[in-house]
């Protein structure tokens, strides 16, 4: 008897379980797809054209809707989910549908000819400390920038050196030497970013100089010369005129029927280095990091003796300012011979 | 960003970061939309434009007023706009004899149109039309695509990409399940597009998934598709280019069966032999001259090492 009751029970449990299953479950022949990072889901199957055509048009629309909603909600609700401030929150996928950028991919910047050549050479950069010790004032300050160490511009008074001349306003030509400064290096990022961008690079030209070689004053004449509407083809020659160095070379072509040998040599060796799986040996850079060592070996041995020196009146402090930087340095990263 | 716009360096810290904002990123920001109205709108056009315009209000912009230009004739129009308002979706809204009811949706790519779908509107009933409660500002909608023509065919494979990135609104990492109220679900039958926009209600089902009601919640369109620009391969192949920092690396030494067991290669070196400790006897101990004779080695080795 009890046996017979349990089968029974057993039996209606299993019978409501599938009448709530029922309620949440929809039978499509092919499935769907998701992506539920997207909260998307994609029903392939073709819709009914005979009951859209017969039945109403709403009804039909919102019956599709609703059993597609169902499966979609029935995927997003297997997520694993978290509680948040009284609020269950599932956690989604990354979305899996390929969609366009909006804009292109970043390029990495170009580096300068600064950077370039710091690299050909082995050069790295230093980190500076942030802070420096300040005579005048005595504290630490920035080293650059408002209320920075040492400021120049604040000077109100300059000692006029034996050389100059007396009447000259120092204070100005400091001024102009800075705004010079400052023009020049415009100049360089400009210059820097046609090269970047491939574009033709104009020269820097003629600066005026104060007292100009006797190159500048070749090259001077050289560029007047080629001022004119035909470019300077038409100008005569000085007597004992040199042809300036540096003045652009005239693209030279190998004979197109000439020296068979040489040819397959050249190509021989291209296949060699192709072949080969060790990079090919930069004779330029290997020689100039050789050079660049030993002169750093040789500076450290020069230094060694006057390893309390350096940075002077500040050595003895230990603050705030001092980093990684050793003793022997002074300030900037020129190098002293 | 060309070279060209580097030249004239940002003067404070606050152009530079709008500057920094609008430029290409490894991880872009969310698509916003504008929505411009033609020069002839009808009035079935203009409420379209408003009903999309409240579907996507936080990152949208509506031009309100009549603008004179023809996306598929002229695209420049366009793509000043996208680049003044940094924006990479549009629509743009007519209406003429020829084309009645025409809504362009579109999307841009480096502010130069990438995709033009031109839809026409034959039937069109307003969010204001369907007189109950809406769903809030904002929400993310659930976005459902019925129908084969969906697969098979080109154009419209191309649309539902479209419309994917037009719809979805901002990317999230979870989302509050009890939130997901709206629904926006596109079928293709007959040769046409029925867009319907419905408010989701989940009933008790005794399990611990809801059952799902669906109540319409407007504006409902029926679209049939008329002109149409897709991009060529070769842009959209490069439109879709993912950078390679954001792809995952392949992790070296490691392989998984059929199972999904996790197997790893190590690579050992191989082991000095005459250094194994074995049984500690008198008889293998080192004497006092060797073993200084090691250490010794040993220092000038460490003093090489440090200099």
């Amino acid at each position: 008897m009890a046996a017979l009751m349990i089968e029974h029970v057993l039996a209606q449990a299993e019978k409501d379980e599938a009448e709530k299953l029922k309620l949440i479950s929809v039978d499509k022949e092919l499935e769907l797809q998701f992506d539920l990072g997207n909260l998307l889901a994609i029903d392939p199957n073709p819709a009914d054209v005979k009951a859209f055509r017969q039945q109403n048009r709403e009804v039909f629309l919102r019956s599709l809707a609703r059993d597609n909603t169902q499966l979609l909600i029935n995927q997003l609700w297997t997520l694993p989910t978290q509680r948040v401030e009284e609020a269950v929150v599932a956690t989604l996928p990354d979305p899996s549908t390929r969609l366009p950028r909006e804009k292109p991919i970043p390029k990495p910047r170009a580096p300068t000819r600064w950077e370039e050549f710091a690299k050909l050479k082995g050069i790295k950069k230093k980190k500076k400390t942030n802070l420096v010790w300040d005579e005048v004032s005595k504290e630490w300050r920035r080293r650059w920038g408002y209320k920075r160490a040492n400021d120049n511009t604040k000077d109100w008074l300059i000692e006029v050196p034996a050389t100059a001349d007396p009447n000259e306003d120092q204070f100005s030509k400091r001024v102009k030497a800075k705004k010079e400064r400052v023009a020049k290096n415009e100049l360089n990022r400009l210059r820097n970013l046609a090269r970047a961008d491939k574009g033709k690079i104009p020269g820097v030209g003629l600066t005026p100089t104060e007292q100009p070689s006797r190159d500048d004053l070749g090259k001077a004449m050289h560029v007047a010369k080629r001022s004119t509407a035909s470019a300077g083809r038409f100008q005569d020659k000085l007597p004992k005129e040199k042809e300036p160095k540096n003045m652009g070379k005239k693209r030279k072509f190998q004979p197109l029927l000439g020296d068979f040998g040489a040819e397959k040599n050249k190509q021989l060796e291209i296949l060699k280095v192709m072949d080969s799986k060790k990079p090919k040996l930069d004779v330029n850079k290997a020689v100039n990091r050789q050079m660049r060592e030993e002169d750093a070996e040789a500076s450290a041995k020069r230094k060694k003796p006057f390893k309390k020196g350096g940075r002077g009146k500040q050595g003895g402090k230990k603050g705030k300012g001092r980093g990684p930087v050793r003793g022997g340095k002074g300030q900037g990263g020129k190098r002293r011979k | 960003m060309s070279a060209l716009d580097k030249v004239v360096k940002p003067k404070t810290r606050r152009s530079k970061r709008f500057l920094e904002q609008r430029g290409p990123k490894l991880y872009e920001n969310d698509k916003s939309t504008m929505l411009i109205k033609g020069g002839n709108a009808s009035n079935t056009v203009t409420q379209a434009l408003k009903d999309l315009y409240a579907l996507k209000k936080p990152s949208c912009v509506l031009y309100n007023r009549k603008n004179m230009t023809r996306p598929f004739e002229d695209q420049t129009s366009v793509e000043f706009f996208s680049k003044k308002s940094d924006c990479s979706l549009f629509v743009f809204g007519s209406h003429n004899k020829k084309r009645p009811n025409n809504l362009i949706f579109g999307r841009l790519y480096d502010f130069h149109v990438l995709d033009m779908v031109e839809l026409g509107m034959e039937k069109y009933v307003s969010l204001k039309d369907f007189k109950n409660c809406k769903c809030p500002e904002g929400t993310k909608p659930l976005l459902i695509f019925a129908g084969d023509a969906f697969e098979m065919n080109e154009d419209y494979r191309r649309l539902k990409s479209l419309f994917i990135d037009f719809f979805r609104g901002p990317t999230v990492s979870g989302i509050r399940l009890a939130g997901l109220e709206h629904m926006l679900h596109f079928t293709a039958v007959d040769g046409k597009i029925y867009m319907r926009s419905y408010k989701v209600l989940m009933k008790k089902s005794g399990c611990r998934t809801p059952r799902i009601e669906l109540e319409e919640m407007g504006p409902s369109f029926d679209f049939v598709m008329r002109r149409t620009h897709l991009a060529s391969d070769d842009l959209y192949k490069l439109s879709m280019k993912r950078p390679k920092a954001v792809q995952a690396k392949k992790k070296k030494n490691i392989s998984h069966d059929t199972f999904g067991t996790k197997y790893g290669r190590i690579h050992m070196q191989k082991q000095d032999l005459g250094k194994l400790q074995t049984r500690k006897v008198k008889a293998l101990k080192k004497r006092p001259a060797e073993k200084k004779a090691a250490e010794g080695e040993g220092e000038t080795n460490k003093r090489r090492k440090s200099n």
